[in-house]
Order: structure tokens, then sequence, then C-alpha cells
């Protein structure tokens, strides 16, 4: 047992963080580091600046570009880019669509479609969840009817994060409605720009636009865009969700936010001292610290066991990230609301936020603290609901 | 970066496991163990000792196996997980951490080979009724007798396995005001010397420690463990290191009795099924899980930082652990007994003793709330 990053590790830290900081304009890793909303081309510019260096997918398979790295070094990577403000390589692209491609596509779907999405050339987009199909994701009613070389798909998609921006979907369909619910799904890739296909933004409750509705009505999808084996659909979710769950910790997102609380606490008075000097705010921001400290190392004991996994199924436990990740998440962004104060009461669109309506430089830096609060409530509610989480512990790990 | 145990750990964790699950498993052992002389096992203490457990910390030059904290969290995981009562942690961790760390080699020579042999056993007088958590709140006096001796005088007070002790080591103030870092020395005292009282109870959770009053007690230099200039430094990593142990036997405990109540949820029935079938007790079982893991992992993290060489670092991170390790003892110490419904309330039944040994590590170096100040007025851990 040796808890300690070694040598080699720390200079791969080490020379990750250069690049990060070097490489990646300040920019962006500001407006990530403050909350602030990205554009699409800024996402795009830093994630093509990673893959110039092959740090896109360096979780994929070498011969598809991926890294050849030990589990640690997965891990430094992630914290790292997290704690210096980098925007996560699209994770529609690199931590979804392309390992499902990778384990169920075929050689030719791998070819066409891998190199694109690790450059983030095609933007994908997720069209599993429903109106009617949330938690209990098998129950999606989209369907895929074979007609000759093509499906015909008909149906609606909800809560698709950046549909507006995407050029591709990959989307569960049902292609059997006699079959039981989990056997009658197919995964399928569909071309958004096919005749058809409506997206309708939702504004959620920080105002800002994430997460669209998609209608599909009679779109031809050619059947070489069928992942895995038709009516299969389900193994490729399943194996998707196993995924985004161990990714879904960020540990080092929240250890940068930590920072900031800290240093903005310490600039904000409070009658005849900081914020950060008040013995109730600084020991709220301990506690959040120990639970991150907790995270990470709960994190680094279940790469270490996962090494020793022979299936490849997901491990269980790493439900513990998401549930402990997304309350640590939420609880930074609550501490950051509390610094605000009432200067977290103006309201301003993105548009806004550089003309002429701006706030004034000196509360600017507070604009962000109601909308990230507002918006990171999410966190607990995607990628299978907290109490999904525990159920998939109760189940799994505790064998009830 | 690496989790895994080394083959020698493995073995020693297999060994120490079977041993305790032989000896522990039936509540009514512990039970037994509880009426013999000294309020534990004394027999068993032997078998520790022929097992090498008490060797583990020490250096082979003193007559141990020179390894690390991380058998020594390997040994406490399993205490916690029987619930044992032989004075490990006061002989071994305690005194024979200021033996190990006050470098008085001649003492260590003596002493420790007696220790090793599991013919000995010492406990580590450090609290005092005022004294709280703050180690350097010392009242006791040690005052110069001109010849390098001292005369003590003073009370301790919840002296952990002093009660059954062959030599207590003792914290007192040299010179300085009570609570002052400075002026605090250990000394080595027979629990027989003349002057020595000891006023020995059971604890909470079943194990024994004593008040001990100080009358005069004469020592010679030779008792000197520590003079007033590092007496607080000595005390304070050989806490650290403790309370590393004490998170590792709580998740011991806590990891048992999380078990336990699954066990019980999967059987008890009530309305026809197992109450395990309903979601609102699988989530309460989750939530115990889950304090279980992240009291895990600080416990590791408390092992690898008790040995840093920077104090403040070290002591963040200790504190860190203890408030962890408190604050999921409460979660999983009061769900279980929630969820096992009456018979958790009962002496009969294991869940309530767990709840019990648990809620006084809790108290033991500073609860969760304590090192949450401490670690808030260090500036938090980044």
């Amino acid at each position: 047992m040796e808890l300690r990053f070694s040598a080699e590790e720390n200079a791969f830290r080490e020379e990750l963080r250069t690049f990060f900081r070097t490489a990646v304009p300040e920019s962006i890793r500001k407006k990530v580091s403050e909350n602030r909303h990205l554009s699409k081309e800024e996402m795009v510019t830093s994630h093509k600046i990673l893959h110039s260096k092959g740090l896109a997918v360096p979780h994929w398979p070498k011969e598809w570009g991926g890294a050849d790295w030990t589990p640690v070094q997965h891990y430094i990577y992630t914290e790292e880019s997290q704690f210096n403000g980098i925007p996560q390589p699209l994770p529609f692209n690199v931590s979804m669509n392309g390992p499902v491609v990778i384990a169920f596509g075929t050689e030719a779907q791998k070819k066409r479609f891998l190199p694109r999405m690790a450059a983030l050339d095609d933007w994908w987009c997720q069209g599993f969840s429903e109106p009617g199909a949330g938690s209990d994701l098998a129950g999606l009613k989209t369907t895929a009817v074979r007609q000759g070389d093509h499906y015909i798909v008909n149906g609606q998609k909800t809560w698709t994060t950046l549909a507006q921006y995407a050029d591709w979907i990959f989307c569960l369909c049902r292609t059997d409605p006699t079959a039981k619910k989990q056997l009658g799904i197919s995964y399928l890739l569909i071309d958004m720009k096919t005749p058809g296909i409506t997206v309708r933004p939702i504004q959620t409750l920080d105002g800002g636009h994430e997460v669209n509705e998609v209608f599909f009505d009679d779109v031809k999808v050619p059947v070489e865009n069928l992942v895995g084996q038709e009516h299969r659909g389900w193994d490729c979710a399943k194996f998707l969700l196993g995924n985004e769950r161990t990714g879904i910790a960020r540990v080092g997102y929240s250890k940068q936010r930590i920072a900031r609380i800290k240093e903005l606490a310490g600039r904000v008075m409070t009658g005849s001292k900081s914020l950060m000097e008040d013995d109730r705010f600084r020991e709220k921001v301990a506690a959040v610290e120990v639970e991150l400290k907790a995270l990470e190392m709960t994190q680094m004991r279940i790469l270490s066991e996962d090494r020793h996994r022979k299936s490849n199924t997901p491990n269980p436990a790493s439900s513990i990230l998401k549930i402990k990740g997304s309350e640590i998440q939420q609880a930074t962004t609550q501490l950051l609301l509390e610094i605000a104060g009432p200067l977290a009461l103006p309201y301003q669109t993105d548009e806004e936020e550089h003309g002429a309506n701006a706030l004034l430089p000196d509360i600017d830096w507070a604009a962000p603290a109601a909308p990230t609060y507002f918006n990171y409530r999410k966190v607990s509610i995607y990628g299978g609901s907290n109490e999904i989480q525990r159920n998939i512990l109760a189940k799994a790990v505790l064998g009830f | 970066m690496d989790f895994d145990l080394s083959d020698e750990q493995r073995q020693l964790k297999d060994s120490v496991e079977r041993l305790l699950k032989d000896t522990y498993d039936d509540l009514n052992l512990r039970k037994g163990y509880m009426k013999e002389p000294k309020g534990y096992s004394d027999a068993l203490y032997k078998q520790y000792a022929e097992l090498g457990l008490m060797a583990v910390p020490f250096s082979e030059e003193m007559g141990g196996l020179g390894q690390g904290l991380t058998e020594t969290m390997i040994i406490a995981e399993a205490f916690g997980r029987a619930l044992a009562l032989e004075p490990y942690l006061p002989t071994i961790v305690l005194a024979g951490g200021v033996l190990r760390h006050a470098g008085n080699q001649a003492m260590a020579a003596e002493l420790i080979p007696a220790i090793v042999e599991g013919k000995q056993t010492l406990a580590l007088a450090f609290q005092e009724r005022q004294s709280r958590y703050d180690l350097a709140n010392v009242s006791t006096t040690a005052k110069a007798d001109g010849k390098g001796g001292y005369t003590l005088e003073g009370e301790k007070s919840v002296v952990w396995g002093g009660d059954s002790a062959d030599k207590l080591i003792v914290s007192a103030r040299v010179s300085g005001g009570r609570a002052d870092r400075s002026g605090i020395g250990l000394f080595l005292v027979d629990a027989k010397a003349s002057g020595v009282t000891r006023k020995g109870y059971p604890t909470q959770d079943g194990m024994r420690a004593a008040d001990v009053t100080l009358s005069s007690v004469r020592v010679g230099p030779e008792a000197v463990i520590a003079g007033p200039d590092k007496g607080l430094d000595v005390l304070e990593v050989v806490a650290d290191e403790a309370i590393a142990a004490l998170c590792a036997e709580a998740v011991g405990a806590m990891a048992a009795l999380q078990e336990l109540t699954v066990d019980y949820l999967k059987t008890r029935k009530q309305f026809g099924v197992p109450i395990g079938s309903f979601q609102v007790l699988q989530h309460k079982a989750v939530d115990m899980y889950t304090a279980v893991e992240q009291a895990r992992s600080m416990a590791y993290y408390a092992t690898m930082m008790a040995a840093d060489p920077d104090p403040k670092e070290r002591r963040k991170a200790i504190s860190a652990a203890k408030v962890q390790v408190g604050r999921s003892i409460k979660i999983v110490g009061e769900t279980g007994i929630q969820l096992h419904g009456g018979i958790g309330m009962t002496m009969e039944y294991k869940a309530g003793h767990y709840f019990k040994r648990l809620t006084m590590i809790d108290l033991a170096f500073g609860d969760a709330d304590h090192h949450l100040r401490q670690l808030a007025a260090a500036g938090g851990l980044q």
C-alpha cells in the first residue's frame, strides 16, 4: 500500500499543468472558473487544443487515439484539467457515444465516426430521456420502424443538452413494441440535418439555454447507423450509463471552486472582518473540504480496485461518487451564493453580460452565483438521480 | 498511488481477523473477558504477542518488526470489527508511541522487550478533568529535585487501560501556565510507586480506565522520557497516530455494524415480507454504507498523513479524518440502531455494543466539531 503519488506521477501532473495553463486561452479558463457560460466556439477551441496533444480522448484505446495511461494517470489528468478550469472534452462525444461505438460498433462505423468524434468535427448529443421516460428510461416510446434499408423514427426526446449545436444524436428507439421493455430497444446514430427533426429550446431556472426538446417526425435513418444488435440497444445504454457514473465525481472542479470560495470570501467583509475569518462560515467551508477529500480518496480506491476487476461492467460502488460528488458540487454553489449575498440578486442574460446593460465590474463577480446555484440542482438529477443511485447500491452492493 | 496490501500485510490481516473471529464472534465470550481480573483476556493478550502484533511499530533495533502505520491500521480495523477489549491502543499505540518518538534509547531498550512479549502493559496519562481536548492543558506539576529527578503532584483522569497497566507515562508541567505549549514533560511512573493511587472503572464501551492521583511521587532522572522543551511535540505526534488508529478501529466497527444491519433487514419479517424489501429502509442502509466508505477513505488518508514530516499538514489531515469519521459514526451508529428497532436497544445484541464503542471513539482526542474548528482555524485542507 502506497498512498502517495510517485515522483513520475507528480512529474506527469506538472507537465499537464504547464500545458493546460499555457495552451488553453486564459479567457476560457477564467470563464470556467467563474462559472460563466462558454460559447460553442470556445468549447470547440479548447477541445481541439486538447486533441492536438492527444488529451481529448486519452481513455480510448490507443488505436483510436487513446493514451495508454495507468488509472492513476487518468485520475491525475481529470483532476488537473478540472482544477485548472479546462472545459471537459465534449462528454457526449468522448465519454458517452465514443466508448459505445468502440465497444459495440462495426469497423466501418468506427472508421467513419470515431476520428471526427474525437476531434469534435462532429458535435454529438444524447437522445435518451423522454417526457415519459426519465428514471424509468426503458419506458421510452420513440419508435424506429424498419422499412427496407431505413428505420423511420417518430417520437420525442427531452433534456437534450446542447442539441442546438449538435450535428448528430445517439438515440434509444423502440424497434420491437411487442418485446418486454428493455428487450425491444435499439441504439441509432442519427444525423441532425435529416428532414423531420425539430429542436425546441427549454429555458432552465438559471435563465440559460442548455437543454432542448428534440422531435422526430418520420425521420429516415439508414440501417447502417444501428450500433450493436437490433433490439439490444439496452446493453449499450447500460454500458454508457455505467461509464457516466465514474466521470461524475468532478473532484477537480469542486477543488477549484473551493479555491475560489476562499479567495472571494477573503475579500468580502462582514462587519470588521472578512467572511473567511468568520468562524461559522469557514467551518462550513472546511466541512465541504473534508467531504471532498474523502470523495477524492474513495475515487482513487475505486480506481485501484477496478484494476483487479475481471468484468467490463461498471463498479457499482461508483454510485457513491455520483451521490457524494453531486452533493459536494451543490454545497460549493451554495457557499458561493452565501458569499455573494445581496449582490446575487441582479439578473442578466449572457448577451447583457457584455452589452450596455452590463453590471458594474466591482459586482460582476457575484453575477454567476445565483444562476449557478439554481443550475446545479441538476447534478443530483441527471445521470441517474441520486435516489436511483441508492437503488443501484442497494441492489448491487448490499444485495437487497 | 496503490491501495493494495502487500503479501505480508494481507497475511497479517488474515491472521488477526481469524484469531479475533474465533475469540470474539460470540458476544458472550466478550462478556466473559470483561469479568476477568483485568477486564480483558490476559490469555488473548499473550496470543497477540505470539502473533507479533505488539512488535509491529517498534524498530528492529528495539526488538520490533519495524513496520509502519499501515500495519497498525490493519490491526486496529480488526479490533474494531471484533470489539476487542485488550489494551493494544494504550500500550502499543499511545505509550509505545511515546517511547518511539521521545528518543530515550536507554528506556526504550529496557521497556520494549517486555512490551513486545506481552508481559507488560502501559498507559498514557495525558488527560485531566479540565483539559477537554487540549493536550497542553496540564495542571499536574513536576518539580525538579535538583538532582535530575522530579516530584509529581496532581490528578490525571480517564486513563485508558490505566487500572491494570504496569507502568504509566504521565504528562506533567515543569514550567509555565496551565495551557502553555512549552514546559510539559513526560515521565515514566511505576503504577505501584509510592504516592500513586488509581481508581479504576469500566467505560461505556465495556473497556476500562482509571483516574490516577499522584501525590508527591518521586521519579529519578532515568524516568524522564521527554523534557519540558519537547513533551508536547511528542504527545501531539502520538495523539495523531492514535487518531489514525482510532479511525481505522471505527471503520472496522462501522463496517461490521453496517453488515449486521443489512443481514437483519434481509431476515426480519413484518407485514409478511423481509423489511429490507422496503425502499425507505434500503436507502438508509445505503447511506450507512456510503458513510462507512467515506470514513474508510479518510482512515487511509490519516494513516498516510500521520507520518508527514510537516506537523501543520499532518495536523490538518488528521483533523479532517476525525471530522469525517465522527460524522460517519453518528450516521452509522444511530441508523444502525434505528433500523434494528427494539433489538438494537438491548445489551444481548451486538449492534448496541458497536454503537457504544463508536460513540466513545468520537469523543476520544476531539470529536468531529472540535476537529472541524481546528481544521477551519488552520485554513482548511487546500
